[in-house]
């Protein structure tokens, strides 16, 4: 039997808009239960929705990044359900008509790329949150659920692509591609734990080119719960088909403490969400204008950025891939290179040591205490054999921690390098003579002696001897040795 | 003077010339509700402290020679499906017994801004779903001219109120005929503009794609002026016509003269009752006597208009109705429940009447998988045909005409148990809001002592012109129509 691992995302993203989807509260995260409500978004008797323009616009910039088409009429429609947070029992989505469909992704898997299609993009209002007291967690057998309607019509995107994913590593290297994607856009904040993301997956096995049975999955919480839950269901999966059984339709809940995935609802359970058109909004006929513009108006995308970054600055690409995936940090990139220094050394130490001190000290790059001046300034002094490279990462080390700049790190503790070749000499004549045994050595041809002799200069030297210029003088010294 | 006899626009002169103060009018108007209410519960919660309060107010502000709006101190009564900020809002359901906005529907803030005094919200059939006012959760209204019998619905209670001289006039709904069918069964002038005229926000939804507020009167003067407080662009309603309204009143003439009208076939042939019917073709001859050239017209869509009708309202108020569960306002079962699902089950069973329930079954069954494309779609392409109907008729007619109603008011209890037979009762009023198109019920005579209603219908925003021709019309039939009560 040939087995093939076929998998379809369904992603939901929040809009970054000032207001809601349709009507003018803020969507601003947190606060108190409740507080951020008017009538319209708690459904009261009565009110109408209003679409937000801005949201409009997101949608259409975010269908044209993906390569859609963008329809000259759009439709919304209501999406029938019961569920108290949801105020008026229905949600306002779009259902065969949405505002963009037939694009693609393509996702970069390090020896090969994949274009991924993307059905459709639509636009929705996000419902409220709820929270289930009693012992599963969950509506059913809860003892009273609490309701916080502040997310309740903040502006949603629904992103669906075609079943053309074939492994958990894609899906995952698909979502971090999107997630750059809205965050160059600047049209979503992005945050899995915040739930502004959101992502449920479909995975079927088709056996010998013989589609599968879809299973869809849901509850997945960061990008590392997706890969996972799809890994799980991939291989039990492929086990009930080897064991000769068959794969029900069916929704499963992925458990993330437990790593397993469990029947949600069946098939037969699921809900008839009976669409009709939404009587209460006029239809959406984008202006071909302003689709243009806004086509224009497209930033860098982060695939672009990644080339140019390959090109342009000569980085190797798995460094580019750190600065460019986190858009902030790519910005802080191209800052501190256009203050000055190498752009492969600066790439170097941000996707290293800063990026490490970043998260140990959980900190994002926009609160950096250092900022890229201060990068630049750290990867000049180095360059001019100020510092060495050693002493830098205890300078970035310090910077993170009085916020003071490199340079004023460098005078306060007398940092700056020996230099001076008279002074190196001393050093390194001193090391030669004081380990005759490692000197033996390396005329015996052992290589290994000459980094213990150069560990010696550094200790000597309190880490303060130009690296290059003290290698060079003890090879010159050894030969003469010779 | 008796004050109560006097129209709105009358009412408004005389205060603000200070002939009468605000208080008088507004206290002439509670001590005939005081008197009649009770034979005909035409309210379901009156506002008289509140109206005296804000008479006093109205006055003063006159007296200080400051502006107290247009129409300061005339009263006016609201059908219970607008909201009303901090003054219950029922729908004549007891699903909204004690509910009480926190906002003021845009037609009601136009109203008071022009300083008209409610004395109430008026009684209909709940959640405006019906033809008799019989479907309240409060009891039914009686009609003035005969206590026996039904003012007609939706909007009964304001009809009622109107015609019994409760108040000078009133604001109704109109679905399928909630304003017309009871202005016909109560002898006022009802009107329901042109789908996007009048601002939706507020008006508690039936079916959205169909209500329409509008004004309920006793004479077309009134009608116009009330029209022009209410009408134009909202930005709280998406569906709202941005375009400036006509100024109804200011052009009220009367000068009809070389219009051309037709009889719709359809709505005024088989199942019309055949006194109406006289009624009916008597004023005809009075229309045609204004120098109106009247023709039939045959409309062959509109034999499925009921049904289509049947269709799109109860899908759409399926919907509607969904958010009244019990979760963040209204009546929530008493029951103890196990989960939150057995509590929507109970809640709506128990706050919702029979009438609300049948009309979400049949749109949720409408709307269903595997039904939506037979039943849903169906009903849209049929709109769609009466819609091409009427603009071809258009095309040869300034006006169309038929009775309001098929039949005067009839009997309490006649028809509540047979749904199809009291469903009958809005099919010539129902094409209209399909098409969302003006439509205007002017009194046209009486049949055995009850008042017969003929409709005017006009093409989108006409509204100016079916008001002239119902003016013309009132005034050349001068009935003054006026009921025992």
């Amino acid at each position: 039997m040939e087995f093939e691992t076929i998998i379809g995302l369904e992603i939901h993203a929040e809009l970054s808009t000032k207001s809601k989807m349709f009507c003018g509260c803020s969507t601003e995260f947190g606060g108190e239960p409740n507080t951020r409500t008017c009538p319209v978004c708690l459904g009261h008797p009565g009110t109408l929705p209003v679409a937000n323009r801005k949201a409009i616009e997101y949608t259409i910039l975010l269908g044209l990044a993906l390569n859609c088409e963008i329809a000259r009429r759009s439709l919304f429609h209501r999406k029938n359900y019961f569920y108290p947070d949801m105020p008026k029992n229905y949600q306002i989505s779009q259902y065969d008509i949405p505002l963009s469909k037939n694009g693609f992704l393509e996702i970069d898997m390090g020896d090969y790329k994949r274009k991924v299609g993307i059905t459709r993009v639509h636009l929705e209002e996000d419902t409220g949150k709820s929270i289930h007291v009693g012992e599963s967690g969950r509506i059913h057998g809860a003892g009273r659920s609490l309701e916080d309607f502040n997310r309740a019509g903040i502006p949603l995107v629904e992103i669906v692509t075609e079943p053309d994913l074939r492994t958990p590593e894609e899906a995952r290297n698909f979502m971090i591609e999107l997630r750059a994607m809205l965050e160059y856009l600047g049209i979503s904040d992005c945050k899995m734990e915040e739930g502004s993301l959101r992502c449920d997956a479909n995975i079927s096995i088709a056996v010998d080119g013989v589609q599968g049975t879809k299973v869809e999955i849901k509850n997945m919480n960061s990008f590392r719960a997706l890969q996972r839950a799809l890994s799980f269901e991939e291989k039990r999966q492929k086990e009930i088909i080897i064991g000769g059984g068959k794969i029900p339709q069916e929704t499963r809940h992925w458990d993330e403490a437990a790593g397993v995935t469990h029947t949600l609802r069946m098939k037969e359970e699921a809900f008839d969400y009976r669409y009709f058109p939404e009587p209460d909004l006029v239809p959406l006929e984008p202006d071909p204008q302003i689709v243009e513009e806004l086509q224009k108006s497209l930033p860098e995308t982060p695939g672009q950025r990644l080339d140019r970054f390959i090109r342009k600055y000569g980085l190797p690409k798995d460094t580019a891939r750190v600065l460019v995936y986190d858009k902030k940090l790519g910005d802080f990139y191209e800052e501190a290179v256009a203050k000055g220094g190498n752009p492969v050394a600066i790439a170097k130490w941000l996707a290293g040591d800063f990026v490490g001190l970043l998260n140990e000290f959980s900190i994002k790059v926009e609160n950096s205490p250092i900022g890229p001046h201060g990068i630049s300034e750290l990867i000049l002094l180095v360059e001019r054999g100020v510092i060495s490279g050693r002493m830098a990462k205890d300078v970035l080390k310090e910077a993170f921690q009085s916020g003071e700049s490199p340079a004023q790190i460098v005078s306060r503790k007398g940092l700056s390098q020996i230099a001076d070749s008279e002074e190196i000499a001393l050093i390194v004549e001193r090391v030669v003579d004081d380990n005759p045994q490692a000197v033996r050595d390396f005329l015996e041809g052992k290589e290994q002696a000459l980094k213990f002799l150069m560990g010696q200069v550094m200790k000597l030297s309190r880490g303060k001897a130009n690296p290059t210029m003290a290698s060079e003088k003890l090879r010159e010294l050894l030969e003469k040795r010779q | 003077m008796d004050l109560i006899e006097k129209d709105a626009l009358t009412l408004g002169r005389l205060i603000a010339r200070r002939e009468v103060s605000a208080s008088e009018v507004v206290e002439a108007y509670l001590n005939r509700i005081e008197k009649v209410e009770s034979m005909l519960h035409a309210f379901i919660n009156l506002s008289g402290d509140l109206a005296r309060r804000l008479a006093a107010e109205i006055d003063e502000k006159i007296s200080r020679g400051e502006n107290a709006g247009e129409f300061a101190g005339v009263p006016i009564a609201i059908k219970d499906v607008l909201s009303t900020k901090n003054f219950p809002t029922t729908c004549a359901s007891r699903m909204l017994e004690n509910f009480v906005p926190v906002y003021d529907a845009t037609a009601v803030e136009k109203v008071l801004s022009a300083g008209c005094v409610m004395l109430g919200k008026t009684n209909m059939d709940e959640f405006a779903m019906g033809s008799s006012t019989e479907n309240s959760y409060f009891g039914v209204t009686r009609n003035p001219w005969d206590t026996d019998r039904v003012p007609g619905g939706s909007s009964g209670g304001s009809a009622a109120a109107v015609a019994a001289r409760e108040v000078p006039w009133a604001l109704g709904s109109d679905t399928g005929g909630s304003i017309r069918q009871p202005a016909a069964l109560c002898g006022i002038v009802g009107m329901k503009p042109t789908y996007g005229l009048v601002s939706r926000y507020g008006l508690v939804a039936f079916a959205s794609s169909l209500d329409q507020v509008g004004p309920m009167t006793l004479n077309v003067s009134d009608c116009a002026a009330l029209l022009g407080l209410i009408a134009g662009h909202d930005p709280l309603d998406s569906t709202s016509i941005p375009d400036e309204p006509e100024d109804y009143l200011s052009e009220l003439n009367g000068e009809i003269r070389g219009l051309k009208a037709a009889v719709v076939k359809e709505l005024s042939g088989e199942g019309i009752d055949p006194d109406v019917l006289r009624c009916f073709n008597e004023a005809l001859d009075t229309l045609d006597a204004c120098g109106v050239s009247i023709e039939e017209v045959s409309l062959s869509s509109f034999e499925y208009a009921l049904s289509a009708y049947y269709i799109i309202a109860p899908a759409e108020a399926s919907s509607n109705l969904a958010r009244f569960d019990g979760v963040r306002y209204g009546f929530r079962t008493d029951h103890e429940c196990d989960d939150v699902w057995e509590m929507y089950d109970r809640t709506r069973s128990e706050g919702f009447g029979g009438e609300v329930k049948r009309r979400i079954m049949l749109g949720t069954y409408a709307l269903s998988a595997g039904y939506y494309e037979a039943y849903y779609a169906q009903a849209q392409k049929i709109r769609t045909l009466i819609i091409n109907d009427y603009r071809k008729a258009w095309e040869k007619f300034d006006v169309l005409l038929s009775p309001t109603s098929p039949t005067t008011a009839f009997r309490i209890g006649e028809k509540i148990d047979d749904p199809l037979t009291m469903y009958l009762s809005d099919v010539c009023t129902i094409p209209v809001n399909l098409a969302g198109i003006p439509a205007i019920s002017v009194p046209c005579g009486l049949s055995e002592g009850l008042p017969v209603g003929l409709q005017i219908m006009g093409p989108p925003l006409k509204e100016l012109r079916i008001l002239n021709v119902a003016y013309a019309l009132e005034q050349s039939l001068n009935l003054n129509m006026r009921p025992p009560i």
